[in-house]
């Protein structure tokens, strides 16, 4: 799964919907819906991957959360061909998907401490590349906007469905200060 | 059988998710759509933030204590250090350490 797939959550998931014997239907519904947010990251992909040429297709399927997190700052560091510097992020975070699986299938039973907790390493990650951005940029507004719409959702909608809608506003939200925010640069 | 049927659907369904965009927007792309592109990411990952945090119940014990304190320390050592995996693990520890030992 984690060869072929490669979205977390979605593997999660994935593993229910093999346990409950699901439709092909249902599958293919359950993935539109988790994995929607995939979509964003394509769209404000597109331009930065616009001439990365032969590494194109790679990169766009390796597109998970974590990968968009790292690269989605467009900052390559100095001295290195950015294209092969994507590539190797993606491959990279790939490769550790899948031993990170590999391994955790092996020794999850028999690790000696408790790794209770470990999964806020995914919620630092993004924290950092919060910050990070934060301190990079000027403007705020995006951060702002897509922090207070997500947690305004997420009290309507509840934990389970605020996802999508979070989506939608977002964009509608930014759609509308498309003026303002495009005065600034 | 019917596993691989399933798996091999998760898969095709993701790929083209991430790909439609890129084919859609082929030749030229609007610049309301740049436009996006540029904006987006922060306000993802700001998303993103939020998806993590989302199975806090601030009103039960906890109180989602653990997860602030950690987020703090995170968002501090990378203002401090800008040092990206040192955030990650100093916050992944004190995380683990509160709710094993302290909670």
């Amino acid at each position: 799964m984690s060869l072929f797939i490669y979205a977390g959550s979605m593997q999660y998931v994935g593993v229910g919907l093999l346990d409950a014997g699901a439709s092909i239907l249902t599958t293919a519904i359950a993935t539109i819906m988790i994995n929607a947010r995939h979509l964003f990251y394509s769209i404000s992909m597109i331009g930065k991957y616009k001439d990365t040429g032969y590494y194109k297709p790679y990169l766009i399927f390796a597109l998970t959360d974590e990968t968009y997190s790292l690269l989605c700052d467009g900052i390559i560091p100095e001295g290195v061909n950015q294209d092969k510097y994507r590539f190797f992020v993606s491959l990279f975070n790939h490769c550790y998907w899948i031993a990170g699986s590999i391994i955790g299938s092996l020794i999850g039973t028999v690790l000696p401490i408790s790794t209770a907790g470990i999964e806020f390493s995914m919620t630092a990650l993004f924290i950092t590349a919060f910050t990070e951005q934060w301190l990079t940029t000027k403007d705020h507004v995006p951060a702002l906007v897509g922090l207070l719409c997500t947690l305004l959702c997420l009290v309507l909608f509840g934990r389970d469905s605020f996802l999508i809608p979070a989506m939608i506003l977002i964009t509608l939200v930014l759609t509308i200060l498309r003026r303002r925010e495009e005065d600034k640069v | 059988m019917k596993s691989a049927a399933l798996i091999a659907t998760m898969s095709i369904v993701t790929i083209m998710i991430r790909f439609i965009p890129f084919l859609v927007f082929r030749k030229s792309t609007p610049k309301y759509i740049s436009y996006l592109g540029k904006v987006l990411p922060p306000a993802i990952i700001g998303m993103l933030v939020i998806y993590c945090l989302k199975d806090i119940s601030p009103m039960e014990n906890p109180f989602g204590i653990p997860e602030f304190v950690a987020a703090v320390c995170v968002a501090g050592m990378q203002f401090w250090k800008r040092n990206s995996l040192i955030s990650i693990l100093t916050g992944t520890v004190i995380y683990m350490v509160f709710i094993q030992i302290v909670f």
